[in-house]
């Protein structure tokens, strides 16, 4: 059976399916490859990165605006919470992935903590900044005109907030998503194992197709915060220079 | 609290009472407001005035509960203040400060909105307390009720916060150095309005300044209030200018406190000269002109008197000496 079909496909080269010459020699991208293989590899590798990151956004975001909150409220709360979040953010990615192996395991979840311990810091801060940034004459015209503390929190603090947490946002989502890609050390998920792949095997156009598309995802990521946050905040717009 | 559905802008209006009113900080050995008895009666503008420490943005703060009183007791139509709920007490003043506060999130109609949705008002008569108000301050609802406070100019963010302040027709307003922030030809405009519309609406108002003139201008009654919150005078502007009760408040008032008492009087209210020599190509003046912007155009005119002129025909002359007489106590119209 073997025998004749080697016969009739002529060079003794490794056959690709229906490679071509690109393929065959290897050159630098080859957009053929990046077609055929969007929707057994690409394509799920991209969709499994929205979802780490949308998880991850999540929970940092639960978590920080929280915090902020508390702080925002005790004032105490802020140096223990920046500190903690800031060595979070100081230590190097893999290590932090090898720290949590014996833990959580080789694990979504491994993954996980440690992209929400990347967000705490900046999230907890600009929410914070933004919490404090209603100008005092406000607050005090709010209290004056019977409005309650939550009342003021709800209708007023928060969403003058909004220009800061999202801009906290957009700072987090592109962090995550860009140390997303290192995830496949630990689990084979996201868009980080197509490069991963890559690197093992030489294959420039699978890194080059991957790695491009967790920039895109970023930038596209980045925009739609942005459009968001003018959507949401169209006052923002006519602050006073 | 009393459900105020009765429209709207000539309202309700409240008697304030301060009976012993002492406020200590912890901390401080001065007291910030020291035993402060007065009362205000309904519809009428109280201008507390002194120099700073005096307490009067102190004793202005202790009406809505901003700061808690140390001892003493204030009323509004008989009700204390501290036995009331804190939230509607101050649903029902209306609270203007000199920075005004605006929520720079809101448009100015949602802005002036605020309280009476609040109070849970129907959309319908929000919406038209809203057109009703910008109106009464001098806003177009159409154009300025869609903009954002940063789009506005000092003048115009301040009737916003006036328009604020009257939203849900509040009894009593509270106002603190309200026309402070502004250059000096929009806070006259401001002034003059305010006062026009205070004809209108009368609400019961204490206004905060450290400005005797505007005092003297704004106030039915002046409190003076020295440092460490003594009350000085309580009097009428005229009979402050006219009787200060000591050193200090003559002080305050200042020496040019003859000519302050010429502002408050109207070339209109005196009885005119019938005649004038030379008299020929004067500047004319109106009924409405103040007995102190009156001397001064005699005094540029080589002191000779000026016709004044209503509708067109002369009234009557006015001379230095019918000025001078002006300032007599017994020839003193209140």
């Amino acid at each position: 059976m073997i025998g004749p079909v080697l016969a009739d496909s002529g060079p003794v080269i490794p056959n690709f399916g229906r490679a071509d010459t690109c393929l065959r020699e290897n050159h630098t991208f080859c957009w053929s490859w990046v077609k055929a293989h969007w929707s057994d590899t690409l394509g799920p590798a991209l969709v499994q990165h929205i979802v780490l990151t949308l998880i991850a956004i999540g929970i940092g975001f639960a978590i920080s605006t929280a915090c902020a909150l508390y702080a925002h409220r005790r004032g105490w709360f802020e140096r223990p919470f920046s500190v903690f979040s800031g060595v979070l953010y100081t230590i190097p990615s893999l290590a932090l992935f090898q720290l949590l192996v014996p833990i959580s395991g080789f694990s979504t979840l491994t993954v996980e903590i440690a992209l929400v311990s990347y967000t705490l810091l900046i999230l907890f801060r600009n929410t914070l900044t933004g919490l404090r940034s209603v100008p005092e004459e406000t607050r005090e015209a709010a209290r004056g005109m019977g409005l309650s503390d939550s009342q003021i929190l709800w209708k007023v603090e928060l969403p003058l907030a909004v220009p800061a947490v999202i801009a906290g946002l957009r700072v987090a989502v592109v962090t995550v998503i860009s140390l997303g890609t290192v995830a496949a050390f630990i689990v084979d998920k996201g868009l980080g194992s197509p490069i991963f792949h890559a690197l093992q095997s030489n294959f420039t156009t699978e890194l080059i197709a991957a790695g491009a598309l967790a920039v895109a995802l970023a930038l596209a990521a980045d925009g739609l915060l942005l459009l968001a946050q003018r959507l949401i905040t169209p006052w923002s717009r006519y602050r006073r220079a | 609290m009393a459900e105020s559905t009765a429209d709207i802008s000539t309202g309700t209006a409240g008697e304030i009472e301060f009976r012993h009113v002492t406020k200590h900080y912890p901390g401080r050995r001065q007291a910030a407001v020291n035993d402060l008895s007065l009362s205000i009666p309904a519809g009428e503008i109280c201008v507390l005035v002194g120099p700073s420490g005096a307490g009067k943005t102190t004793a202005m703060k202790l009406v809505n509960r901003l700061i808690d009183l140390s001892e003493g007791e204030i009323l509004i139509d008989g009700r204390d203040v501290t036995k009331m709920n804190q939230t509607e007490l101050r649903r029902g003043i209306g609270y203007v400060i000199q920075q005004v506060g605006l929520f720079p999130h809101m448009t100015v109609a949602d802005n002036v909105a605020t309280v009476p949705r609040l109070l849970g008002w129907e959309r319908s008569r929000v919406r038209a307390r809203v057109r009703e108000l910008l109106e009464l301050v001098g806003l177009d609802p159409d154009e300025d009720g869609s903009r954002y406070p940063a789009q506005l100019s000092g003048g115009q963010r301040q009737r916003v916060g006036l328009a604020r302040a009257l939203a849900a027709d509040p009894p009593v307003m509270l106002m603190d150095e309200p026309f402070g922030a502004l250059d000096p030809i929009t806070r006259e405009r401001l002034q003059n309005e305010f006062l026009r519309l205070h004809d209108e609406i009368r609400k019961t108002v204490i206004f905060v300044t450290h400005d005797i003139d505007e005092a003297i201008k704004m106030g039915d009654k002046i409190a003076i209030l020295r440092e460490g919150g003594v009350l000085a005078q309580y009097a009428s502007p005229e009979d402050i200018l006219t009787r200060p009760a000591d050193d200090f408040v003559a002080q305050f008032v200042g020496a040019d406190r003859a000519l302050k008492r010429l502002a408050l009087s109207r070339v209109g209210d005196l009885e005119l000269l019938d005649s004038a020599p030379d008299a020929a190509d004067s500047p004319v003046l109106t009924p409405d002109t103040s007995l102190r912007d009156a001397l001064s155009q005699i005094l540029t005119e080589d002191g000779r008197p000026l016709p004044v002129q209503e509708n067109g025909a002369v009234r009557g002359y006015v001379s230095v000496q019918l000025v001078t007489r002006a300032l007599q106590p017994e020839r003193v119209q209140a």
